[in-house]
């Protein structure tokens, strides 16, 4: 037996989260991932991951993203805003101190950079980006931002996801006013008597929170945090079919420089006042082609596909529009199984008029074309506490 | 009844000219949770080395090849409702498929059951 499409295992040196140890202690299966040497993992196995994360509350190292301080020089929370809305076309000026907003920095082609998470900490503004991106994200910020904003990437400190449906009394024991956050709240909290970073936020579709906490100190919280009964460690195994059930982008692979957010079906994520006719109408990289394609569409989409029958259809995979059909028409771009639903989920690009929820398209696997339907997403309800 | 081994991790019940094939209890605990396995037609005539099963994790997809060659006279259907069986009996009831052995010679090449645990220890 021969993995068709593992990861290839790289020699160079790994870098290693603050919880490494941690990682290894509980029997974590340690990959290489973004440079970083990670849990795929744990003894649980990624299908009771999974289940576990949406019936109680799972524990994510997520310390390998980068975190990012954008501070204008005026020392007005608004001119960074401003500033930061000539990368992004996200309203960003509109996110409230103590709210957050998820973002995309786009390029002068329209195209996806990275997409990131961006709050308003009220005197400055608090970056969470990809770790594959990091640092060539704050190569940009530094570009195009120096002249008004220091740019401070927060390379000592750790993120700590914690999802699911018990993740609120979990954290609860440990932080007094979890529970008065909403969906996308973010600010600081004293947290096990450290003081920590905490949204309420994350990558799995479930209710759930982000932490960041000082390196010195994720140990100690993590370890907390997983001595609570509803809490199983979770590898990235489990993140990732969590956040594929969950209709979620997986930056570099379902969004990349050749999709722009129309086309990877992020307009929700593009406010009106961005928009044509909005008040800060334009004004980011790519501003021409999305706004077009706003007006007219674009020329292929992202959708939810449902596989018919068992088999689970991978990234790559050429999509066709009939049994017999001789043109490929899109591919798909994240595929698995999903243990939730329990059967196959993936999404791909799709030209129009193929996009239509209810469709039918062919997947072309080892050799034999299986039906595939538009479905919307989430596959999985959303839990959010909103 | 002869068991043999073969350093991909497959392992074949040989009873007369029909060798009985499957994934080791290794193989399926790298594997992690099977949620999918694809098996061969049954009259396919399989030569050594080639592709002849597919077993799917929740994370990624393998190959199954076929250990020697042979014409394939039986499958497990019940891999198709119950593909977690991989997990819970790699050696027993989770067999993925039985060959009419092409060449006996074939079966030299492979290990026994200490030489098999020697190359997995």
């Amino acid at each position: 037996m021969l993995a068709r499409d593992d990861q290839s295992p790289q020699q160079s040196r790994l870098k290693r989260t603050p919880l490494h140890a941690l990682h290894v202690a509980r029997g974590g299966k340690m990959v290489p991932f973004a440079g970083y040497d990670m849990p795929v993992q744990y003894p649980t196995g990624v299908l009771r991951e999974h289940l576990h994360t949406r019936a109680g509350a799972g524990l994510f190292d997520v310390s390998h993203m980068g975190q990012i301080e954008l501070r204008a020089k005026s020392g007005r929370v608004e001119d960074a805003a401003l500033a930061l809305e000539r990368l992004v076309p996200q309203d960003i000026l509109a996110v409230a101190p103590g709210r957050q907003r998820y973002a995309q920095f786009t390029n002068d082609a329209g195209g996806i950079l990275d997409d990131l998470m961006v709050a308003n900490f009220g005197s400055h503004l608090f970056l969470v980006a990809n770790a594959a991106c990091k640092t060539e994200d704050e190569a940009h910020l530094r570009a195009h931002l120096s002249e008004a904003c220091e740019i401070e990437p927060l390379a000592d400190r750790a993120l700590i996801a914690l999802q699911g449906p018990k993740a609120e009394s979990v954290l609860g024991k440990l932080c007094t006013n979890v529970s008065a956050m909403r969906f996308m709240d973010a600010g600081p909290h004293r947290v096990n008597d450290i003081d920590c970073f905490v949204s309420r936020s994350g990558y799995t579709g479930e209710d759930g929170f982000e932490i960041s906490v000082p390196a010195q100190h994720a140990e100690s919280l993590a370890a907390a945090l997983l001595a609570d009964g509803d809490v199983l460690p979770i590898g990235l195994g489990a993140r990732d079919s969590l956040r594929l059930e969950a209709g979620l982008c997986l930056y570099g692979h379902d969004i990349d420089t050749s999709t722009t957010p129309v086309e990877g079906a992020l307009e929700w994520s593009i406010q009106k006042s961005r928009r044509t006719g909005g008040a800060r109408a334009g004004g980011f990289a790519g501003a021409q082609k999305i706004l077009a394609q706003f007006a007219t569409g674009a020329p292929r989409r992202r959708v939810g596909l449902k596989p018919e029958g068992r088999a689970p259809v991978r990234e790559g995979t050429p999509i066709f529009a009939t049994e017999t059909s001789a043109e490929r028409i899109g591919t798909v771009t994240s595929g698995g199984f999903g243990p939730s639903l329990n059967a196959p989920v993936a999404m791909g690009y799709l030209p129009p008029p193929h996009t239509t929820i209810g469709g039918r398209v062919f997947a072309e696997l080892r050799g034999q074309r299986l039906p595939l339907q538009i479905a919307p997403m989430p596959f999985v309800p959303n839990n959010y506490k909103r | 009844m002869t068991t043999l081994f073969t350093s991909d991790h497959e392992w074949l019940r040989i009873e007369g000219d029909v060798a009985t094939i499957g994934v080791t209890d290794y193989a399926q605990s790298q594997l992690g949770d099977v949620v999918f396995v694809e098996l061969p037609k049954v009259g396919r005539s399989l030569k050594k080395a080639e592709a002849a099963a597919v077993v799917e994790s929740v994370k990624a997809a393998s190959d199954v090849y076929a250990p020697i060659s042979g014409v394939v006279t039986e499958v497990n259907g019940a891999l198709a409702t119950e593909p977690a069986l991989v997990n819970s009996d790699a050696a027993g009831k989770a067999w993925f498929f039985k060959l009419k052995i092409a060449d006996k010679s074939e079966l030299d090449g492979l290990m026994d059951e200490a030489a098999y645990k020697a190359h997995t220890a």
